[in-house]
C-alpha cells in the first residue's frame, strides 16, 4: 500500500554539518542565511572545550558569600520556635534572615499566592526554608544551617492523592469539561470498562542545578545571574522582595544546563534569598543549591492518579467516556491549574472522544509544591487514555494498534475537540500507517508472538503510540515575545530575545532566522544572554514555544532594519525596491554588489538606524475557561513511535530495544537540532515512565533524594536500534516562524510506546488475554509483579474453562 | 622526613600542592584553587560524571607506559594525585584546535545544555587514549558512568564511536617521554603527607609504614578510591581528621596467581583486576562490569567494598559464595578469616583497631563447580542493587543425575549484612537439582531472610526475586546440561 509519508526518504538521522548532507527536509539551501541547515548548536565548541560559562563559572564578585536555607524536617507543622543562636555563631556566617527581615513581600507564588520566601509560622513541607544564611564558603554556610534549633507543633499531613481527595483538600476550585451525555452513552455503548491509572512523578534532573548570583548595585539595585527559564519572573519577584521599582533589577541568564521546566518558577526562590541577603549584606551572594537539595526542595513533575470509564461499540470504538485526573499538586498552587487543565485537554491524545465528561482535581499534599515539567500535565493526561485503548484491545482480543487506529481523530467529521478545537491539519493516519510500515510493524507483532511461544524466561513485547500535542500557552498573554536586534558597522550582528537557553538549541535558530533574513552567514549573527534591559516582559521559555515566539519576534526585528536598508538603497541609489537583493554575504543594489558589511557601514555613515526591536503574539488563539470552549491551541504537533521492549519474567527487569520514531516538526529551522530534541525527549519519556521512581515515606520526606537513589536512563538505556525521522515535505499549513512547527514537548509522551510495550510482553504471560495492571513508573519490581498477576489470573482463568 | 606536599602534573605543568585541607576534593581544587571552571559539578557525589576527568599513570604491568583512567573529581581527594598527571577538559584543546573527543561530539551533535558535555568528552578522551577505534560495546562501558539529561545519548554513542586512528598527535602523546620521567621521578620521593585546616594525609609506601602509622594513630581513616568515603564529606558535611591513602602500598596493589588461588590486594583498583576474575569467572566479570561506573572502578577497590561492610556491596555476596577469604594485618601480625566470617552486623565487621585489610584470596574454579550471579537493580547500569544473589553449586554425576556436594547461596540487599541462606542450601545439598528441589529451596529461603523495604525495593520483591533467581539458576543450570538454549537474562542481550 502506498502511504502519503515516505520515511525512507526522510532518513535525516545521520544529518552533519557538511554542507553536502544539507539538503534535507525538502528544503534547499541556496547561499547563505541558516534556515533549513543542520547548524551545529552556537555553543557547542566551547561546550567540549569546557569554555561555556554558567552561573557557577562566574568568576567570584569582590566579597562574594555564599547562601543556605534551614529547612523544615517536618511535612505540616506550627512553629513554636526558632532558636538561630548557634547559626549565627557558626564559623564564616556574616548573615542571617528570616521571613521578618523581608523588605517587601513575603509571598512568591507566580500566579496564585501561596509561596512564601521563608516560611511564615507553620511549614507545609519537608525541606521548606525556614530561614537564610549568608557565609563566607559554600560548605560554611550549609554546615551553619544545620545547627538551629527549631520547635514544631505537629499538625495532620495529608501525603497520598486519596486523602486529600477525601478531605476535599485542594489548591485550587475542580474543573470540568463536558461534551454531550457521556452517562447515557457510556450506559448505552454495547461495552463498558472502568479503571484506574497511577502516574508517578519525576525529577527533573537538570545536570547543573539551580543557582542565582545577586549583585547589589549602586542605586539600592540587584543585578541577577541565574539559571532560569524566566528572567522577567524573577526580575519581578526580586524586585518585589526587595519592595523596589522593576526598573532596578536586571536579570541576565546566558545558558542553563537544563532545565525541563524546573527552571520556570522554581529558579525564583533561589534568586530572591540570595538577593535578600546581597541587599542586607551590601555584598554580592551566590546561591547554589547541593543536588540533594535541589531534589527535596524544588518542585517536579506532578504524580497523577485518573480513573475512568468508557462505553464502546464491538470494533473498540469510543461512545462516551467519562475520565476524573487526579493531579498531586503539593502544597501550593504554583503552575498547578493550567498542569491539570492541560491534562484534562490531552486527556483525548489523539483520539475523539464524543461524548464525554473531564474532570480535574487539584489536590492539595504536604509535599514540596509540583511544578511545570516537559509536557506541563498533557502526558499525565494521556496516559489514561493509552491505558484505555490497550484496555479496549485486551477486553475484544484485539491489537491495541487497531483501536488506537479506529479512534483517531477523523479529518471532516469526528474533528472536533471535547474543549470544541476542531482538530486541522490531521495527519496522525498517515504517520501512523507510514511508521507502522517502515517499522515492520506486522511482521514484529508476529515474530515476538512466535518468540513468546517459545521462550520460558524472557518475553518480547510491541506497541505503537501517537502523540498530538497542542501547542501554545493557555494562558493567552504569555503568547507573546519581544526581541532586539542591532547591526553594527562591521556587518556583525547583535541579537537578542526573550527566550533563554537551555541547550534546546533556541539561539542557535533564532540567530539563523535573522541570518536568513539578511542572507548572511549564520556565524555573522552573534545572539547575547537574556536580559531583561534588553527586552523586557517576557514570557517563560516553556510551552515548547521559545522558537515559534521568539524567533517570530526576532524575525520581526531584522525585517524592521531589512527595510530600513532597502528603503535607503532605493533613496541613495536610485533604484527600486525590487532591485535590492540580499544574497550570499552581500547587498546588491541594481548593477552594483557591496559585502553586508560594506554596505552597513555606508548606511550608518547616512544616518540609518541599525537597531530595532521585534514583537510577535500568536493569532488566532481564544480560549474561555468558563464554558470550557474555544482555541486554546494555535496548532497541534504530532508524532508515532514504536518500540520493541524485552522482559525478563522471574526478575521484571528489560531493556527497550529498537525504536522507531516519525515526528512532525513542520519545515525543520534546524533538522539536526530537531532529532536530538526528539531522541532527547524520547528517552527522558521513557525514564519517566520505567526507572525514575520518587519515593516519599510516610513522614513525607523524600527518599529518592539523590541520583543514587534516583534514576534516570543512561547510556545503556538508550535502545541499540534507534530510528528517528521527520515528516518530509510538511510545512505548517499555519503560518509560524518558516512553518516549522514546536518540537520541545510533543516527542517526550513518545515514551509512552516503551510503557505499552512492557505491558504487551507481560499480557503475553496470559495469552493476550488478561489486560496486565502496571502503574508508573513501571520500575523492574512493578513489571515482575504484573507478571506474577497475570500468572496467576491466567492459571484461574485455566482452572475456570476446566 | 616526610615532605608536606602533594606533588603532581596538571596537564603537562609540574605543581605542588601545599597547606590544603586534605579533605578537599579534586573537583573543588580545580573550580577553587585553580579558578578552572570547565570540569562541572552534577552532583558531588559521584553518580552523574560531569566531573569526569583523567588520571595518566605509570602502567604497573608495562613498565615506560603511561594508563589513562577516567575519575569521578567530585569523589577524589586531592592527596590521590600525587605522583600523577590529571588531565582536564580544558587541557585538550590545542590552540583553536579541538581534540578529536571534542571535535567528534561537535560533528555528531552530541552537546545540547553542555553541563555534562566535559565529562562525557573526558570519558571519551580516556577511552580513545587506550582503544582508537572501539566498538559499541566498548564505548558503552566507558560512558557509562557519565549522565545526559538532553540528547538521549545516540549522537553521544556515535561521537565516541568514531575512529581516532591516524589522528593528529595530541599534546599528551607528543609530551608522552617527559611525562614518564617526571612521573617515575616523583615516584622516588619521599612519603606524601599533606596538612591544612587541621587535618592530614598521608601515603605510605609499603605495609610496614602503613602498619605502623595506623598502630601510632588507631583514629586514622583509611581511604583506597575514596569513592565511598568521600559521600560522607561531600554530602554529609563530614570532616576525616586523618586520612590514611592505601593506594601506594606495594603489598597492597598486586594480583597474584597461584595453581589454585587469585590473591587481589585490597587496594587494587577493579580496572585492575577485573580481567583476572572474568578469565575464570565470567559471571563475576560481568557482575563487576555493573558496580559504579568505569570512573568507580578505575578508583573503587575490593577492601573498599569488602572493609566498608555495606549490605548492598556487590563483591561480598559473590566472595562468600565462591569461599573466597581475607588476609587481615594488625602492626606486623596476620590472620585469614573466611569472608563470610568478616561481617558481624550492619556495617559491624571483625576488623580490630588499627588492623587492615591486605588481600583477599580467591580459589580459582575446578571441574562440576559453576558460580553464578545475579544483579538486580532499576537501572542496568550505575545502580546500587537492591538484590545480588551469588550462587556456587558444586555437582557430582551420579547414577540418578548431578548431586549438589557442595552450595553456598549468598545474598546482597536481603539482610543487614551479606549472608547465605543455610535453610534454601540444606533443601539442595546432597540432591539432584529438580523442580521439586528447587521449590523447596525457594520456600526455605523464607525462613533464612526478612529483608526491608526501602528506597530501591520492597521486601516483597526482595524475596521474590530471591526466590526466582534460585528457578532461574536451575534453568540455566539445566539448560547447559541439555544444551538447549533458553535465553534467560536481559543484561546479555
Amino acid at each position: 500500500m502506498r502511504t502519503l509519508i515516505d520515511v525512507k526518504k526522510a532518513d535525516t538521522q545521520k544529518v552533519k554539518t557538511n554542507a553536502d548532507k544539507d539538503v534535507v527536509n525538502g528544503q534547499k539551501n541556496i547561499g547563505l542565511g541558516g534556515v533549513g541547515r543542520s547548524k551545529k548548536h552556537e555553543s557547542a565548541d566551547k561546550q567540549v572545550a569546557g569554555e561555556a560559562i554558567y552561573v557557577d563559572d562566574r568568576p567570584a564578585l569582590r566579597g562574594e558569600l555564599h547562601a543556605a536555607v534551614g529547612q523544615s524536617t517536618m511535612a505540616h507543622a506550627n512553629i513554636i520556635s526558632m532558636d538561630l543562636s548557634a547559626v549565627k555563631a557558626a564559623e564564616g556566617v556574616v548573615k542571617v534572615m528570616t521571613v521578618e527581615d523581608v523588605p517587601g513581600h513575603t509571598d512568591i507564588g507566580p500566579v496564585f499566592p501561596g509561596d512564601p520566601v521563608l516560611a511564615i509560622g507553620k511549614v507545609e513541607f519537608v525541606g521548606q526554608p525556614l530561614f537564610a544564611v549568608a557565609a563566607t564558603s559554600f560548605d560554611l554556610a550549609r554546615k551553619a544551617v544545620k545547627l538551629a534549633k527549631v520547635e514544631y507543633q505537629e499538625l495532620e499531613a495529608v501525603l497520598t492523592v486519596k486523602d486529600a481527595l477525601a478531605k476535599q483538600s485542594f489548591v485550587r476550585p475542580p474543573h470540568t469539561l463536558k461534551r454531550g451525555d457521556s452517562e447515557s452513552a457510556i450506559a448505552s455503548a454495547e461495552h463498558q470498562l472502568s479503571g484506574e491509572i497511577v502516574v508517578g512523578g519525576q525529577e527533573h534532573m537538570y545536570l547543573e542545578g539551580q543557582v542565582s548570583t545577586a549583585e547589589p548595585t549602586e542605586d539600592g539595585g540587584m543585578n541577577i545571574y541565574t539559571s532560569s527559564q524566566h528572567p522577567s519572573e524573577v526580575q519581578k519577584l526580586v524586585a518585589e522582595v526587595l519592595d523596589i521599582p522593576l526598573n532596578k533589577v536586571l536579570v541576565d541568564m546566558r545558558r542553563m544546563g537544563g532545565g525541563f521546566g524546573g527552571k520556570e518558577t522554581q529558579a525564583a526562590p533561589w534568586a530572591c534569598i540570595a538577593a535578600l541577603l546581597a541587599n542586607e549584606t551590601k555584598r554580592p551572594v551566590k546561591f547554589k543549591l547541593a543536588r540533594l537539595d535541589d531534589m527535596v526542595m524544588t518542585g517536579k513533575r506532578h504524580p497523577f492518579e485518573n480513573n475512568y470509564t468508557v462505553g464502546f461499540d464491538k470494533n473498540g470504538q469510543i461512545k462516551g467516556i467519562n475520565i476524573e485526573v487526579n493531579g498531586n499538586c503539593g502544597y501550593s498552587p504554583d503552575l498547578s491549574d493550567a498542569i491539570v487543565d492541560r491534562a484534562m485537554f490531552h486527556s483525548d491524545n489523539a483520539y475523539y472522544l464524543d461524548q464525554s465528561t473531564i474532570t480535574g482535581n487539584r489536590c492539595k499534599l504536604n509535599t514540596v509544591s509540583h511544578t511545570a515539567y516537559r509536557g506541563f500535565g498533557g502526558p499525565q493526561g494521556m496516559m489514561t487514555i493509552e491505558l484505555i485503548m490497550d484496555e479496549i484491545a485486551r477486553h475484544l482480543g484485539k491489537d491495541p494498534l487497531a483501536i488506537r487506529k479506529i479512534n483517531l481523530y477523523g479529518k471532516e467529521e469526528r474533528n472536533v475537540t471535547h474543549y470544541d478545537q476542531t482538530v486541522e491539519h490531521n495527519n496522525l493516519s498517515e504517520i501512523i500507517e507510514s511508521l507502522e510500515e517502515s517499522s515492520d510493524y506486522q511482521a514484529r507483532r508476529k515474530a515476538i508472538t512466535e518468540y513468546n511461544a517459545t521462550s520460558s524466561i524472557l518475553k518480547k513485547g510491541i506497541a505503537l503510540t501517537p502523540v498530538k500535542f497542542g501547542i501554545s500557552f493557555t494562558v493567552q498573554h504569555l503568547n507573546q515575545a519581544g526581541a532586539l536586534v542591532h547591526v553594527y558597522t562591521d556587518g556583525t550582528i547583535h541579537l537578542s530575545h526573550g527566550g533563554s537557553e537551555m541547550g534546546q538549541g533556541l539561539n542557535t535558530k533564532v540567530a539563523q532566522i535573522v541570518a536568513e533574513e539578511f542572507q548572511v552567514d549564520v556565524d555573522t549573527v552573534a545572539c547575547s544572554a537574556a536580559r531583561t534591559d534588553k527586552v523586557p516582559n517576557s514570557s517563560p521559555t516553556a510551552a515548547s514555544s521559545g522558537t515559534d515566539l521568539n524567533g517570530k519576534a526576532a524575525e520581526a526585528a531584522a525585517k524592521t532594519i531589512k527595510q530600513r536598508l532597502i528603503d535607503f538603497a532605493c533613496e541613495k541609489y536610485d533604484v527600486e525596491a525590487q532591485q535590492v537583493h540580499f544574497e550570499n554575504n552581500n547587498v546588491i543594489v541594481g548593477e552594483q554588489t557591496f559585502s553586508f558589511a560594506e554596505f552597513s557601514q555606508i548606511a550608518y555613515m547616512n544616518r540609518v538606524s541599525l537597531s530595532s526591536t521585534g514583537f510577535y503574539k500568536t493569532p488566532k488563539i481564544h480560549y474561555d475557561r468558563a464554558s470550557g470552549k474555544g482555541r486554546p491551541f494555535f496548532y497541534f504537533a504530532t508524532g508515532a513511535c514504536v518500540s520493541e521492549v524485552i522482559i525478563d519474567t522471574l526478575t521484571g527487569e528489560y531493556k527497550t530495544v529498537r525504536t522507531d520514531i516519525l515526528q512532525d516538526v513542520g519545515a525543520s529551522i534546524n533538522p539536526a537540532i530537531d532529532i536530538g530534541q526528539i531522541e532527547g525527549a524520547f528517552i527522558q519519556g521513557m525514564g519517566w515512565l520505567t526507572t525514575e521512581e520518587l519515593v516519599w515515606n510516610e513522614q513525607g520526606r523524600l527518599l529518592s533524594n539523590n541520583p543514587a537513589t534516583y534514576k534516570i536512563p543512561a547510556i545503556n538505556d538508550a535502545p541499540e536500534d534507534f530510528r528517528v525521522a521527520l515528516v518530509p515535505n510538511a510545512p505548517n499549513p499555519e503560518r509560524t516562524i518558516y512553518n516549522s512547527k514546536a518540537v520541545g514537548e510533543p516527542p517526550f509522551m513518545l515514551g509512552m510506546a516503551v510503557w505499552s510495550a512492557l505491558k504487551d510482553a507481560v499480557a503475553s504471560v496470559a495469552d493476550y488475554k488478561v489486560s496486565p495492571k502496571l502503574d508508573t513508573p513501571a520500575t523492574p519490581e512493578r513489571v515482575l509483579f504484573a507478571v506474577e498477576a497475570l500468572k496467576a489470573a491466567h492459571e484461574n482463568n485455566a482452572t475456570a474453562t476446566k | 622526613m616526610v615532605a608536606n606536599t602533594i606533588k603532581f602534573l596538571l596537564n603537562n605543568e609540574l605543581v605542588k600542592i601545599e597547606n590544603l585541607d586534605p579533605n578537599t576534593t579534586v573537583l573543588q581544587y580545580l573550580r577553587e584553587e585553580q579558578f578552572k571552571s570547565g570540569t562541572k559539578e552534577g552532583c558531588a557525589s559521584g553518580d552523574c560524571g560531569a566531573c569526569t576527568v583523567v588520571l595518566a599513570e605509570l602502567d604497573t604491568e608495562n613498565s615506560g607506559q603511561l594508563t589513562y583512567k577516567s575519575i569521578n573529581s567530585c569523589i577524589t581527594f586531592v592527596g590521590n594525585l600525587n605522583g600523577k598527571q590529571l588531565i582536564t577538559v580544558e587541557d585538550l584543546k590545542e590552540g583553536a584546535q579541538l581534540h578529536h573527543a571534542q571535535q567528534t561530539i561537535v560533528d555528531n551533535h552530541g552537546s545540547q545544555c553542555g553541563f555534562c558535555t566535559p565529562g562525557f568528552v573526558m570519558s571519551s578522551f580516556a577511552l580513545h587514549k587506550q582503544n582508537n577505534k572501539p566498538n559499541r560495546a566498548e564505548v558503552l562501558e566507558a560512558l557509562a558512568g557519565n549522565l545526559c539529561r538532553c540528547t538521549g545519548y545516540r549522537s553521544i554513542i556515535e561521537a565516541a564511536m568514531t575512529s581516532s586512528e591516524g589522528n593528529q598527535e595530541d599534546s599528551f602523546a607528543k609530551h608522552y617521554q617527559q611525562t614518564l620521567v617526571t612521573l617515575t621521578e616523583l615516584e622516588k620521593l619521599p612519603t606524601p603527607t599533606l596538612h591544612g585546616n587541621g587535618n592530614t594525609y598521608i601515603a605510605p609506601q609499603n605495609i610496614d609504614e602503613l602498619a605502623t602509622e595506623l598502630t601510632n594513630e588507631p583514629k586514622s581513616t583509611i581511604v583506597a578510591g575514596g569513592t565511598d568515603l568521600a559521600l560522607s564529606v561531600t554530602q554529609n558535611l563530614a570532616v576525616v581528621k586523618k586520612l590514611v591513602y592505601v593506594g601506594n602500598v606495594a603489598e597492597l596493589t598486586t594480583i597474584e596467581e597461584t595453581e589454585s588461588e587469585i590473591i587481589i590486594g585490597s587496594a587494587l583498583p577493579y580496572s585492575d583486576f577485573i580481567n583476572t576474575l572474568h578469565h575464570y569467572y565470567p559471571d563475576l566479570g560481568d557482575m563487576i562490569e555493573r558496580i559504579g561506573a568505569k570512573q568507580v572502578r578505575n578508583t573503587g577497590t575490593l577492601g573498599g567494598n569488602v572493609g566498608n561492610a555495606s549490605p548492598i556491596g556487590d563483591m561480598p555476596p559473590a566472595l562468600i559464595a565462591l569461599g573466597a577469604t581475607m588476609t587481615l594485618h594488625l602492626n606486623g601480625t596476620e590472620r585469614t578469616i573466611l569472608v563470610e566470617d568478616f561481617f558481624l552486623d550492619y556495617k559491624k565487621t571483625v576488623l580490630q583497631t588499627s588492623e587492615f585489610i591486605k588481600s583477599i584470596t580467591i580459589p580459582k574454579p575446578v571441574a562440576g563447580q559453576t558460580l553464578k550471579l545475579y544483579k538486580i537493580s532499576k537501572r542496568l547500569d550505575d545502580d546500587i542493587s537492591a538484590v545480588l544473589a551469588a550462587f556456587f553449586i558444586e555437582q557430582t554425576p551420579t547414577e540418578n543425575g548431578q548431586k549438589i556436594t557442595n552450595i553456598r547461596l549468598a545474598f546482597g540487599g536481603m539482610a543487614g549484612i551479606p549472608k547465605r541462606g543455610p535453610a534454601a542450601e540444606a533443601a539442595l545439598l546432597g540432591k539432584n537439582l529438580t523442580k521439586e528441589s528447587v521449590a523447596q529451596a525457594k520456600a526455605a529461603l523464607a525462613t533464612d531472610f526478612q529483608p526491608m523495604t526501602d528506597v530501591r525495593a520492597s521486601d516483597k520483591y526482595r524475596m521474590t526475586v530471591a526466590q526466582n533467581l534460585i528457578e532461574k539458576c536451575y534453568l540455566e543450570l539445566q539448560s547447559a546440561h541439555t544444551r538447549e538454549v533458553i535465553e534467560t537474562r536481559v543484561v546479555n542481550y
